[in-house]
């Protein structure tokens, strides 16, 4: 992907950068180096197409994805990085991190060198690799985490394979502290998991559907907070689903260990009522819970105990979907819509729109250890522009991922992106 | 929960995919078409030609001899042509799909599907990707439904008592992974049955199944009392391997029905069971051979069901054709 222009001066927007606590209608600058800066360029120097008029659209940081499968190497028949990227850039995000359930699995700098270059490292978006935790996320054997580092992951994670053996995670933990890893962490237990494709409920009591019960997460989390607790690793709980899940989480805070939670965009609207009918595109993990759930999740953005927001983008091949819900593949994606769900939690009135733009671009950046997700004069100027007043309806057929699998067909949503920077640069422009 | 997908667009039965969100009305017009094509059974041509040149497949995923066999009875006697095709397994493991079965034989200009698949929601699936003039009957989908064997159950059930709002029915046994039981408690509540109980041990029972509409015991002493039906569910070896039971014996101890235990209920209560029956786990023979016991009639009225069922969806289609 290429850019076509740098761009220098994007005028008479509504800036919103919650890390500098600002929101106030006016021109952005950007210098020749692409960041951002406090000098107005001289106009003679650069000409139109270095200019985006702004007028009643709003500006904030791009959009930081903590969760996002672009399925490269191992997976290319359900979607490749060429047509995720632009998925991603159409949708005003600007970086994403990937779990490293590729195949073969992220568990060797070799690995992340090979997605570098599939991603033509330093075009767009910017993608930063999560290390497996143990060799082929096998659960068994410490992978080269120190390595894994120096070639740039950003944390060490085993994706959605369940770490049983409580030793072993807990050396995942101390080595990891010892190289300054952060630790990412699903929130599933592994045997009251097993064989459950939906929240464990009347729903799928209803349905006849194995169910994974809200004692899975519990338990997960109460684990490895112990285990935190005992090792003193940096740790990030991914993909809460449960409102036990957010107080859990609330009282680690509360008692000082350094953890920090995210919640997939999907999980903040659909609930267990929308699998009925057996849709097979609801079948997600962390499977959709109740709407108590839903709700204290929610709430747990706008407390500050979940403090960010992810796109959990999972796309597949139409055949992975093909079968008997149980049978599917679960997953959904959700790139095209990531950032209208965002905007739609604010149109909605039910979350502020400040905390939500926080929970996809500062807080981020801050739980992956990168300065960037903000707007401060000498930040790279990546940035996605917003036409808040669009609207529109996604169509599946429409969307840039290659994967297909998403339960928002048909849904109408206020706001999307209409330009697309990284390091200032135009990546993307809507027609 | 409503299943259009079942119904056409005046109400009609395409497919019989599940109980839930069937009017009473339309089971109590499956009830009386079985109630007239029992008639048929008793002939000495067994064969009326109410579905002369359709063609159905029995669509297998699991082994089964009674539900394959009185499916394909029930055809012919509705003078069907009829093709059984036991899908094993390995053909899924060799990588044909689902869908390419189904496609595969779409290509053999067959009407209806009857089909039995160990996943729930398969028979849902096939109605979904079937081509339009094909009806689908579920003869069971993983845990989800069997709506057939509900409905020849819920038969028996009104040939004896045909009174549902004063019946108190107690279903036993393995309800989590009973499609037997979800199916017969929707057709039961949806006919106003006085009381539905289940009585299991909590390994046993799904998560919420109050909701479905039902009074839970985990006594069967205490279950049974009073009770004017009582449907025994077949328990599988896998359930003790799986660690939900401890053994059979100590079961059948708690929870097998015996000759005793049944005079808890009342003394003209109707014992079931869809079978095969585990004799000495969930009963004793003298009850599973009792004069109590309508087993063997569960079995004959199962066919004058599935004629009922299949010529209401066939028939429908030659009607809107």
């Amino acid at each position: 992907m290429t850019p076509t222009v740098n761009i220098r001066i994007i005028r008479n927007g509504r800036v919103m950068d919650p890390a500098n606590n600002e929101d106030t209608i006016r021109n952005l600058h950007i210098n020749p180096a692409g960041r951002i800066s406090h000098t107005c360029p001289d106009e003679r120097t650069i000409g139109p197409e270095n200019i985006i008029d702004a007028t009643g659209k709003w500006i904030i940081p791009g959009l930081i994805d903590l969760s996002a499968r672009f399925r490269e190497p191992g997976h290319e028949h359900k979607a490749d990085i060429r047509h995720e990227s632009l998925a991603a850039l159409s949708g005003g995000v600007t970086t994403v991190c990937i779990p490293p359930d590729t195949d073969p699995v992220i568990d060797s700098p070799a690995i992340v060198d090979l997605i570098k270059q599939k991603s033509k490292c330093g075009t767009v978006p910017r993608i930063f690799a999560l290390g497996a935790a143990t060799i082929g996320l096998k659960a068994e054997q410490l992978s080269e985490i120190a390595a894994l580092k120096d070639a740039g992951c950003i944390g060490i994670s085993n994706a959605g394979i369940s770490v049983s053996n409580n030793q072993m995670m807990r050396n995942i933990m101390d080595y990891s502290a010892s190289h300054g890893m952060k630790v990412f962490l699903n929130t599933q237990e592994e045997y009251l998991s097993q064989y459950g494709c939906a929240h464990e409920g009347h729903i799928a009591s209803r349905m006849g559907l194995a169910g994974i019960p809200t004692a899975s997460e519990i338990i997960s989390i109460t684990r490895d907070l112990a285990l935190i607790e005992a090792t003193g690793v940096e740790a990030h709980f991914c993909r809460l689903s449960t409102a036990r899940g957010v107080r859990l989480i609330e009282d680690a805070r509360q008692r000082g260990l350094p953890v920090t939670a995210d919640v997939a965009a999907h999980q903040l609207f659909l609930t267990e009522n929308d699998i009925s009918g057996f849709n097979s595109n609801m079948h997600v993990l962390p499977p959709l819970r109740t709407e108590r759930d839903r709700d204290a999740l929610r709430q747990g953005i706008i407390d500050g105990i979940i403090t960010a927001i992810c796109s959990d983008h999972q796309p597949h091949e139409a055949d992975a979907k093909l079968a008997p819900f149980a049978e599917t593949e679960p997953g959904m994606s959700t790139m095209d819509t990531f950032l209208p769900l965002i905007l739609k939690l604010a149109t909605d009135n039910i979350i502020p729109l400040k905390t939500l733009i926080n929970c996809c671009t500062n807080n981020p950046a801050g739980i992956i250890g990168k300065t960037s997700g903000n707007l401060s004069p000498g930040a790279a100027a990546d940035i996605a522009i917003l036409d808040p007043e669009a609207e529109w309806v996604y169509n599946i057929g429409d969307g840039l991922s290659r994967g297909k699998n998403s339960p928002f067909n048909g849904w109408l949503f206020t706001g999307r992106a209409s330009h697309t920077l990284l390091a200032g640069q135009l990546y993307y422009q809507r027609d | 929960m409503n299943h259009p997908l079942q119904l056409d667009q005046s109400g009609g039965l395409k497919h019989f995919l599940t109980i839930e969100g069937l009017k009473r009305e339309t089971l109590i017009s499956i009830l009386d078409t079985a109630e007239s094509m029992t008639g048929v059974t008793d002939r000495s041509i067994k064969k009326i030609p109410v579905l002369r040149g359709k063609t159905i497949a029995n669509l297998f995923f699991e082994p089964s001899t009674r539900t394959r066999t009185t499916f394909e009875l029930a055809a012919k006697r509705l003078s069907a042509d009829v093709l059984n095709i036991a899908v094993s397994t390995s053909a899924t493991i060799k990588g044909e799909s689902l869908l390419d079965t189904l496609r595969n034989l779409e290509a053999m200009h067959v009407d209806m599907f009857v089909v039995r698949h160990p996943q729930s929601g398969a028979a849902h699936f096939i109605a979904q990707h079937v081509a339009p003039h094909i009806s689908i009957i579920n003869a069971g989908d993983g845990r989800h439904a069997h709506p057939t064997q509900a409905m020849l159950d819920i038969f028996t059930v009104r040939r004896h008592k045909p009174d549902f709002g004063a019946l108190r029915v107690a279903i036993i046994g393995d309800i989590l992974h009973s499609r037997v039981a979800r199916s017969q408690i929707h057709a039961l509540n949806t006919l106003l049955t006085g009381e539905v109980r289940v009585i299991a041990p909590k390994t046993l029972l799904p998560i919420d199944v109050e909701s479905l509409g039902v009074k839970v015991f985990y006594s069967l002493k205490e279950g049974l009392k009073d009770t004017d039906v009582v449907i025994m569910l077949r328990l599988q070896h896998e359930r003790m391997q799986a660690g939900r039971l401890p053994s059979e014996r100590e079961y059948y101890h708690h929870y097998g029905l015996t000759r005793d235990r049944l005079q808890l209920a009342k003394s003209d209560a109707l014992v079931m069971h869809p079978g095969p029956i585990n004799r000495g786990v969930e009963m004793s023979s003298s009850v599973a051979d009792g004069p109590q016991s309508a087993i063997l009639e569960q079995v004959s009225h199962g066919i004058a069901i599935r004629m009922a069922v299949m010529s209401m969806a066939l028939d429908r289609t030659r009607a809107t054709s």
